[in-house]
């Protein structure tokens, strides 16, 4: 059996006392593609910050590359704060508002990881993020700080910062849903590029023509349970559950 | 040439003693923005970062502070801090006030920067890996700074007008000397009008240079 390049068993997440996730079973191996949709609430932002560690939470356990995240030990210990950087940079995170860093330039915001989580020299680090930024289409704008930047060009560099790492799995929550139409296919197509490539990807969307698209398979979120998961073929074509039919219809697929 | 009995005069027989004036404002408020900067980075810092126990005792000093008239400050530590036993000079003890005062402007307005700084700046810091210490200089000290810069420029600025208050406890800053000269030929329009233009002097060079930094770390949108 292969193991697991992402493996999440049986998680639960409280706000206070609401549960927003009421025990996720998910695993994915390299090169998986998958994706999460389900409507507002359910959940889906939650278990992408979960395995971060953007969030902490109570019970279960993720393991990336067969360790265990963020806890450890059946007593469900938190680690140090040390610890949990490192693992942190096992995964690459693509945010919704891009969240670049405003002072730094293109380059800069790709480069700091680098050097300063990798500690690799600055020209390695200058070499692999011009390689990367080329790869997202923005290499004539090295220079340019984010402000500089349209919405689309700011989320390619944040893309470009994130797999420069070169972490194990990349998550992106819905990192078109804050661009104008016009910019969402040049991210999107990004990002099919890195799939193709076969980077272990999990992501949230809203793009359901993409979902289908581009995933190996879907997940099918609802209050805060993966309600169906399968081949996108199967999921968006022959839903199971009455709540995925509704949710489909509604979401004009 | 100049008379005696003019202006110009007068100036220039209290030309020594003016200067001497001058600089001792100069210096005194100079020391009260550096060392108020550096207290008031601490006490930003612990109203951030600290934990509850020092966040609320350096909020009760910062507001304690802040609702006291600096006047009174420098009173206080002229007068009563040698009723405990600190003996402090006039200049010790007016810096002193100046300085509890500057840092607790110098704390309020980096707390405010540092707080408003977007959550997803921390977030994605953390996303590629960096620990806390090197999320704080690399992403969020530059922007904060940056941010608190034109508050921090007035707060220097109020600090030349406040060491105008240690006159009160004899310490020989620019307005004593120009009301000791004023007490020997009665020329006070003539000396205070002097000395507001020279007080007016200083604070737009320190404007000056603050807008010129301001323009130098400016990013560009
Ligand atoms: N920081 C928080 N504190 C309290 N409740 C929260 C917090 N973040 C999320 N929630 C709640 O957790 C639930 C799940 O939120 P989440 O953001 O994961 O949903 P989502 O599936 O990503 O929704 P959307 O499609 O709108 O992005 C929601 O009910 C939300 O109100
Ligand atoms: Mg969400």
């Amino acid at each position: 059996m292969v193991q697991p390049i992402l493996q999440i068993e049986n998680l639960h997440k409280k706000f206070k006392d609401v549960e927003v996730l009421k025990g996720v079973d998910l695993s994915l191996e390299t090169g998986d593609v998958v994706s999460i949709i389900g409507s507002s609430g359910s959940g889906k932002t939650t278990l992408l910050r979960c395995v971060n560690m953007l969030e902490e939470f109570h019970q279960g356990r993720i393991l990336i590359d067969g360790e265990e995240i963020g806890y450890s030990g059946p007593r469900h210990k938190a680690r140090k704060e040390s610890e949990i950087a490192r693992q942190r940079a096992m995964t690459g995170m693509v945010f919704q508002q891009f969240n670049l860093f405003p002072h730094m330039t293109a380059l800069r915001n790709v480069t700091l990881g680098l050097t300063k989580v990798k500690k690799m020299p600055a020209e390695e680090a200058n070499a692999i993020a011009g390689k990367w930024l080329a790869r997202v289409g923005m290499s004539d704008r090295c220079d340019h700080h984010p402000g500089q930047l349209s919405g689309g060009q700011q989320q390619r560099v944040a893309i470009a910062r994130a797999v420069a790492m070169n972490p194990k799995v990349m998550l992106f929550d819905e990192v078109t849903s804050a661009l104008d139409p016009e910019l969402v296919n040049e991210v999107l197509n990004v990002i099919k590029d890195l799939a193709n490539e076969g980077m272990t990807m999990l992501l949230v969307t809203h793009e359901m023509k993409f979902a289908f698209e581009v995933s190996d398979r879907v997940v099918f979120m609802n209050q805060g349970r993966i309600e169906e998961e399968g081949p996108p073929e199967e999921l968006f074509r022959k839903p199971k559950s009455q709540r995925l039919a509704e949710f489909l219809k509604s979401s004009k697929f | 040439m100049v008379e005696p009995g003019t202006f110009l005069y007068e100036l220039w027989v209290s030309r020594w003693a003016i200067l001497d004036g001058f600089g001792t404002t100069v210096l005194v408020s100079m020391l009260a923005i550096v060392l108020g900067t550096i207290l008031g980075t601490l006490v930003g810092l612990v109203l951030v970062y600290g934990g509850w126990v020092s966040r609320f005792l350096v909020r009760i000093y910062v507001d304690f502070v802040r609702g006291t008239p600096v006047f009174v400050l420098v009173l206080a530590s002229f007068y009563l801090l040698s009723q405990i036993g600190i003996q402090l000079t006039a200049f010790q003890a007016g810096l002193f006030a100046l300085v509890v005062f500057c840092s607790t402007h110098v704390g309020e307005n980096l707390r405010g920067a540092l707080q408003s700084l977007p959550r997803g700046q921390t977030e994605a810091a953390k996303a590629i890996g960096l620990t806390f210490p090197q999320i704080f200089v690399y992403v969020l000290a530059p922007q904060a700074l940056r941010q608190a810069l034109p508050a921090w420029i007035n707060t220097a600025t109020e600090m030349v007008k406040a060491s105008t208050l240690l006159s009160v406890i004899g310490v020989a800053e620019l307005l004593l000397v120009s009301r000791q000269i004023i007490s020997r030929n009665f020329m006070s329009l003539e000396f205070y009008f002097f000395a507001g233009l020279i007080y007016f002097l200083i604070d737009y060079a320190i404007e000056r240079a603050g807008k010129a930094v301001e323009r130098r770390v400016a990013l560009p949108s």
